[in-house]
């Protein structure tokens, strides 16, 4: 569990969500995330394909991510997401506040 | 130095019931750190030696957290003195899971909707919402500090 960044050569970092994002561990990703914004990167790619689930304290750090980085001037993309996971943003119609790409490589192109 | 979490469950016959079913007990801490185990360890257990699609194990999985964490958090509000206990009975057809806190409760009809226009940029308040929505029936006990879901396994 946890989440592994790498940067792509377009200059988007890769967030790789690794096991769950939930409660426990969503503080992890809000302070790399900030870390990063501080460090000057603006375009953020969050890949879940190799996430198992997602509890409402992670949906709620998306969501507040999101809104910060798009007050910062950046952009945050989704991608990766099974059927399972995407089904809890389309419940929560969170589908509608974030950009989700079917995969990582669709999100890196259109970015 | 941490010492490693560890979990004791208990699964036993459920002698009371019409049909052969069986109860499985867990006493979890109450630390926001234990739940992802505490879900790994209950899911295990309620699917073992059964058929269950994926999709179940998914929403087991998403609604035992979301139970977790509000037992701990709300409920306990995170007192090392109280502890969270997780009943599931598990029958051929269905999974009925208690969570239960030592907590004064809640009156989940004062919960707000929580996919509202103006709350889609909150972030919090969907953990019931998601639980209502994963799962086949929800009810509360009287005090409010004790959930019981039910899921059919197909």
């Amino acid at each position: 569990m946890g989440f592994i960044q790498t940067k792509d050569e377009g200059g988007v970092l890769v967030v790789r969500v690794e096991g769950q994002l939930i409660v426990g561990n969503r503080s992890e990703l809000k302070e790399l995330v900030h870390a990063a914004l501080a460090a000057g990167e603006r375009k953020f790619l969050l890949d879940f394909a190799r996430t198992g689930y997602i509890d409402s304290s992670g949906l709620g750090a998306l969501v507040s991510l999101g809104k910060k980085v798009r007050e910062e001037g950046g952009e945050m993309r989704l991608a990766g997401l099974n059927e399972d996971l995407r089904s809890l943003f389309e419940l929560t119609k969170l589908d509608t506040l974030f950009s989700i790409a079917e995969t990582p490589q669709q999100a890196l192109a259109g970015f | 130095m941490t010492l490693p979490l560890r979990l004791c469950v208990r699964r036993a016959p459920l002698l009371d019931g019409p049909a052969p079913a069986t109860r499985v007990a867990v006493r979890l801490p109450s630390d926001v750190g234990c739940i992802e185990e505490a879900v790994r360890l209950v899911t295990h257990h309620c699917l073992a030696g059964a058929q269950a699609s994926p999709h179940v194990r998914f929403r087991l999985q998403v609604v035992l957290a979301e139970a977790l964490a509000n037992a701990i958090i709300r409920g306990n509000q995170e007192d090392n003195g109280k502890s969270v206990f997780v009943t599931a009975e598990l029958h051929h057809d269905v999974i009925r899971i208690a969570v239960t806190d030592e907590g004064r409760g809640f009156d989940p009809a004062m919960i707000p909707d929580a996919i509202g226009p103006d709350r889609l940029d909150d972030s919090c308040g969907r953990g019931l919402f998601l639980i209502r929505r994963l799962v086949d029936a929800v009810q509360f006990n009287e005090q409010g500090n004790s959930i019981c879901m039910t899921l059919r396994r197909q």
